[in-house]
């Protein structure tokens, strides 16, 4: 009696959450009218014609356009700071050397930095350098294992395989880098997944950056251009094909989350990552 | 005396320190030098185009009377005391129901998690613009259960109630962190204290909180980080009205910066965030007492 009032509770609550996921999905092949006029989340009928309008985004460019965009930042991004985050956390938790404990104590500091503080100044270094409105300053930082928490977790995992590989390697005559390369990290390779993918999702998410280092309209990721046409859609206009354009622009997330979703939930366990 | 390092042989002492340069030259180029170079922006009057003018604390002074500042910090504090507190007790009771063993719990915590990776996406932020227009989901479900519609996007403190439902929402990242630090408390503990004639109430207060007090202060430092830089939320659904009670901090720097172009102004606001998130962690450390990681 008890655990079924425990799953009721539970479903009910599951469905609150996930509800206007589904809204979405239906208020896309929904008239104007419709979408004010009920609740239920299911369409009259479904006109797949919306999402090929939807495609065709408020620019001269076409969806797949943006993704590209996107995909061109997310790929080096991820290369970026899954190499760079390896190597420190490799450091910090193998290695003994001069000034150890203030580094670390200057990471830990790191991990706590509100973006917007710097943000303003990092745009004014990349205008000097005159690389705005490229994708050098969305991807140039994952090369300087910018995202702290990445290598929080790294070192966290590597603490977890014992010491003995590293010296059975070391005897057989491995160097630090090749012990690394084919000890270390196939041990600790659901941490690399998830570096992978949160680095993902946090691209497809983020909106400030390219915001404001991004300016012409062919180079916006998904995120603006999005921005973009929910701006310029006014009232009276099909608000279905700002709300497909937001299903299409989801897709890859719920899709990567999906595929990845069950080493994902474990991998979090040590890092403590926020989403 | 030479300070012996721990390495294996053959190892030089140098070697960790080649491996942390990535991070040592980002600290470098992107934590020291803006910081710096904020400071120093922060204390000119540079406006983009032209050399800037040295004109000391001027923007500071001017921001102590600046009310569009003054309305932001306030804005933003009473959104991060609401929110933060708030969704640190929801996370914390949902992990609780969670971490039962029954069957089908991954489902649960699975949808539970969705809506904060996929929450600060864009395209969900515009969907919860629509869910509060006057005749959206939200309202229509007010009228189902008999009560009256609320104008969302004309009242101050409904507003802020929207920005406040879209961030609780995305609750699961703080709460996984609660339910992996549940799952590490030994079950022994309870069954012992049950012994000892404590019930389940009792056993939450004297044994569960207790223990999770660093995961607590963990997820109280890392949410009061987020709220106090909130943007995106506020800047497109509500644009920061009306009358501004949605206005917040992160908001007025990236208008000054960018809609004003009064990049020194921008700066010693920047600044200014950065001292008030580290006061409010401040306090905070110092009223739970230290929380550190040992290296």
């Amino acid at each position: 009696m008890k655990k079924t009032i425990t799953y009721a509770l539970l479903t009910l609550c599951a469905v609150i959450m996930i509800y206007p996921m589904l809204w979405l999905v239906g208020a896309s092949f929904k008239s104007n009218d419709e979408i004010f006029s009920t609740i239920w989340f299911l369409p009259e009928s479904f006109d797949f014609s919306i999402y090929k309008r939807a495609w065709e985004t408020v620019t001269d460019y076409s969806m797949g356009h943006y993704f590209v965009n996107t995909f061109a930042v997310i790929i080096p991004k991820t290369l970026f700071a899954v190499t760079s985050s390896v190597l420190t956390a490799y450091g910090f938790a193998r290695f003994d050397f001069p000034l150890k404990k203030l580094f670390y104590a200057l990471f830990m500091g790191t991990m706590f930095m509100p973006a917007i503080v710097t943000i303003m100044p990092m745009y004014l270094m990349w205008s000097r350098l005159g690389v705005l409105d490229t994708y050098i300053p969305l991807t140039i930082p994952a090369l300087f294992a910018a995202e702290g928490s990445f290598v929080f977790m790294l070192i966290q995992f590597f603490r977890g395989v014992p010491r003995e590989f590293d010296e059975a390697a070391r005897i057989d005559g491995c160097n630090s880098m090749q012990i690394l390369v084919h000890i270390l990290v196939p041990c600790i390779h659901p941490v690399i997944v998830s570096i992978c993918v949160f680095t993902f999702l946090w691209t497809m998410n983020d909106f400030l950056t390219p915001l404001i280092m991004i300016s012409s309209v062919e180079k916006y990721p998904l995120s603006l251009i999005l921005r973009l046409s929910a701006d310029s859609t006014g009232n009276g206009y099909e608000q279905c094909k700002i709300l497909a354009m937001s299903v299409i622009g989801l897709i890859p997330s719920i899709a990567v989350f999906g595929l990845a979703q069950k080493k994902f939930l474990s991998g979090i366990t040590a890092g403590g990552l926020s989403g | 005396m030479k300070k012996k390092y721990r390495n294996p042989i053959g190892v030089k002492k140098y070697t960790g320190l080649l491996l942390i340069m990535p991070f040592l030259a980002g600290f470098l180029l992107f934590t020291v030098y803006p910081f710096v170079s904020s400071f120093i922006l922060g204390m000119t009057d540079y406006n983009g185009i032209g050399n800037p003018r040295i004109t000391g604390a001027d923007n500071y002074i001017y921001m102590l009377t600046d009310s569009g500042f003054l309305k932001a910090a306030g804005v933003t504090l009473k959104y991060t005391a609401v929110l933060v507190p708030l969704k640190l007790i929801f996370s914390l009771m949902t992990a609780l129901v969670l971490n039962m063993q029954i069957r089908g719990m991954g489902v649960y915590r699975t949808i539970f998690f969705i809506p904060s990776i996929l929450g600060s996406n864009l395209a969900v932020v515009i969907m919860w613009q629509f869910l509060f227009t006057s005749d959206g989901l939200a309202n229509q479900l007010l009228e189902a259960i008999g009560l009256s519609p609320v104008s969302w996007y004309g009242d101050t403190a409904a507003a802020m109630g929207i920005i406040i439902l879209l961030r609780l929402w995305e609750f699961g990242s703080t709460m996984i962190i609660f339910l992996n630090a549940l799952r590490d408390i030994p079950k022994e503990y309870y069954e012992a204290a049950k012994v000892d004639g404590c019930g389940q109430i009792m056993g939450f207060f004297s044994i569960t909180l207790p223990l999770l007090k660093n995961v607590i202060f963990l997820n109280l430092v890392l949410q009061v980080i987020a709220a106090m830089q909130e943007f995106s939320a506020p800047y497109m659904v509500t644009g920061g009205g009306p009358l501004k009670s949605t206005y917040t901090l992160g908001m007025l720097i990236y208008d000054e910066m960018f809609s004003y172009h009064n990049m020194g102004y921008a700066n010693a606001l920047s600044w200014v965030m950065f001292v008030l998130i580290a006061l409010v962690v401040g306090v905070m450390m110092k009223l739970t007492g230290r929380w550190r990681e040992d290296v």
